[in-house]
């Protein structure tokens, strides 16, 4: 029974890693650069939450998504967008300074002490021995929602179209008529609101917040895109479940348990030592 | 004849101003005019000016990204402090103690970086900057859960602390090395290679240059020096707690690395002097809520940096307002003086 309820908070958080690894995941394939802002924007999305909640929590969900939306959008025009066509490391060096200075703002704003943000009291289930929170079947039910509607839009719509299509080849589709800086935005947009719901499932798991909050779940569905293979869609959910339920299952171990971040790094090391390309990351041959 | 010389002299202009200053910081220590806080300001930018030469190696010469310095320092910092305390009582606090210790804190790290420089240096891409980031993440994490008989898990490792009066000079001693080194890979037929690298891969292993095997070098080189700072950096305290060592510490570094200008190893010295001196004066100046104000310019002041050395829209306005061409312009304005004065 204990394996099976450490089995289910594995996928509700690996539904959480998955959700901020699609952003990771989508904005490398599309605009070939790792986005180390993103796990900050949970941390917005957080602190966000906390401005409207007093107005009705639906309110400051909708309201923290459309602000991380506009965030990414902005961080993407101001910061990212002059230096398309420079050098990776140069794009990379800046994505870190937007990440610390977004950290910067909001311990200015908030304090570095942690903030207590209750969203809403939720009680736990019980089905026999097992007992499960209702935010965790929230969680994975939300995360699972989220994922087949990306991969739908993704499949389906124009513009999901249109967003693998720059991301297999940026001229050709400029060619065929795609306006792919929209389509950089629109990228960023998605990824964005998407680490905004993210936060949520976060604060219904632990209803505290804090401006360096969002590093360490950024940096680990950061891990989670490159074990599913970075630029895959599918790749950064089927890892984001694994680092998740991995994750857990480490957790519940008392001797291993302090290790957990450790065996999850060392897990990627390993990885990229066997297979560098991700578990369904595809194999691109460099051409000259 | 006259331009060889130039150029030698300019070449080493580092080694001879850290020299001078050293020489004159211990003379004043000699006679007692050095405030305690000066030495340890002092021992501060020794090792932030060796860390930051080394990551200079990796980022402005290697063109790869490490995130996980600190982790290198922190490996270096508690096997070397480690090594240092074990041999304080049959060696004593001295010269021979301080030389394994540094040796051993060196090595460690350089092996940790081969271990991580392995998989990631193979591959193209960021990849380096993901696994240096996930090992300085393991590294504290092991050792903030070790025991406290092994190297002291939360409370932190107890090393000794080597005399103040002229650890520092020690210290400088060290940053001179670390130069001697790093400058002269640069500057060998090695370096070229590792230069031909960060331009055009595929041209450097069209030209039959060992693209993994540079790569390695210059990596576990920057391993070492890291590992050699943290051994000094455990010298300079009573105890060495892992926390230091995070993510903020490695992206410091990296700020000034970019402060100093990319693939420019004295600029990197003199921004990671001005960093730790503005650290310690913003510290004082900026307390309470304002303190996260230093952080704030640090992130605004590298991204300004980096997109206006880097925006290719930028590129003519670059060409024309920088401190070279004025200092052409200038330079060619005096010889047209020059010519105009000597016709009449």
């Amino acid at each position: 029974m204990e394996f099976l309820t450490t089995f289910v908070n594995g996928l509700s958080l690996g539904g959480i890693y998955a959700m901020i690894a699609l952003g990771y995941t989508m904005v490398y394939g599309i605009a070939k650069m790792l986005n180390f802002a993103h796990g900050d924007i949970i941390m917005v999305g957080g602190y966000t939450i906390l401005l409207f909640l007093a107005v009705n929590p639906i309110v400051a969900i909708v309201a923290s998504m459309i602000f991380c939306m506009l965030l990414g959008i902005v961080i993407e025009k101001v910061a990212y967008k002059p230096l398309r066509g420079a050098s990776p490391l140069a794009v990379l060096i800046t994505a870190i300074g937007v990440s610390y200075l977004l950290q910067s703002i909001s311990q200015m704003i908030f304090g570095s002490a942690p903030k207590f943000i209750v969203i809403a009291e939720l009680g736990i289930l019980k089905i026999g021995g097992l007992s499960i929170g209702y935010s965790t079947i929230i969680t994975l039910a939300c995360s699972l929602v989220v994922m087949i509607a990306l991969s739908l839009f993704v499949k389906f719509s124009k513009t999901g179209r249109a967003m693998v299509a720059v991301s297999e080849d940026k001229g050709a589709a400029q060619l065929m008529g795609i306006n792919v800086n929209n389509i950089i935005m629109i990228t960023f947009a998605i990824g964005s609101a998407l680490a905004a719901l993210a936060s949520v499932f976060f604060l219904l798991k632990a209803p505290t917040m804090s401006p360096t909050f969002g590093s360490l779940p950024g940096i680990k569905a950061f891990t989670a895109a490159v074990i599913g293979g970075i630029g895959s869609i599918p790749g950064a959910m089927l890892g984001g479940i694994l680092l998740g339920v991995i994750e857990c299952f480490a957790q519940s171990v008392p001797v291993i348990s302090p290790y957990t971040d450790a065996i999850e790094f060392s897990i990627l090391i390993i990885l990229l030592l066997v297979k560098p390309s991700g578990l369904l990351g595809k194999k691109r041959r460099e051409k000259v | 004849m006259n331009k060889i010389k130039n150029i030698k002299w300019k070449n080493y202009i580092n080694y001879i101003v850290i020299g001078l200053l050293t020489v004159v910081f211990a003379a004043l220590s000699m006679f007692g005019g050095l405030k305690t806080s000066t030495a340890y300001l002092l021992e501060e930018i020794a090792i932030k000016i060796i860390l930051a030469v080394s990551l200079s190696l990796v980022v402005g010469f290697l063109g790869e990204l490490s995130l996980g310095h600190a982790g290198f320092m922190c490996v270096g910092a508690y096997l070397g402090g480690k090594v240092a305390a074990l041999l304080v009582a049959p060696l004593g606090n001295g010269f021979l103690t301080l030389i394994i210790s540094l040796l051993v804190g060196g090595a460690c790290a350089g092996l940790c970086g081969f271990l991580i420089g392995l998989p990631a240096l193979r591959l193209r891409g960021d990849y380096l900057a993901i696994t240096t980031l996930a090992f300085g993440e393991i590294v504290r994490t092991i050792f903030q859960n070790t025991s406290a008989e092994t190297f002291g898990g939360p409370i932190g490792l107890p090393t000794p602390r080597f005399e103040a009066k002229y650890f520092y000079v020690i210290c400088f001693a060290t940053v001179l090395i670390t130069l001697f080194v790093v400058q002269n890979l640069i500057r060998s037929k090695h370096g070229r290679a590792i230069k031909a690298i960060r331009d055009n891969e595929i041209a450097a292993r069209a030209t039959g240059i060992n693209i993994t095997g540079y790569k390695l070098l210059g990596f576990v080189l920057s391993a070492v020096f890291a590992g050699i700072a943290g051994v000094l950096y455990s010298y300079t305290k009573f105890n060495v707690s892992s926390q230091i060592f995070d993510y903020n510490y490695s992206i410091e570094i990296l700020v000034i690395v970019v402060l100093g200008g990319m693939g420019n190893i004295n600029g990197s010295m003199i921004a990671a002097v001005l960093v730790t001196f503005l650290n310690r004066y913003l510290a004082n100046v900026l307390t309470g809520n304002l303190a996260v104000l230093k952080d704030l310019i640090y992130a605004l002041v590298l991204i300004v940096i980096v997109i206006y050395n880097n925006a290719p829209k930028l590129k003519s306005f670059r060409e024309k307002y920088n401190i070279k061409a004025l200092t052409d312009k200038l330079k060619r304005k005096k010889a047209t003086e020059a010519d105009g004065k000597e016709e009449v």
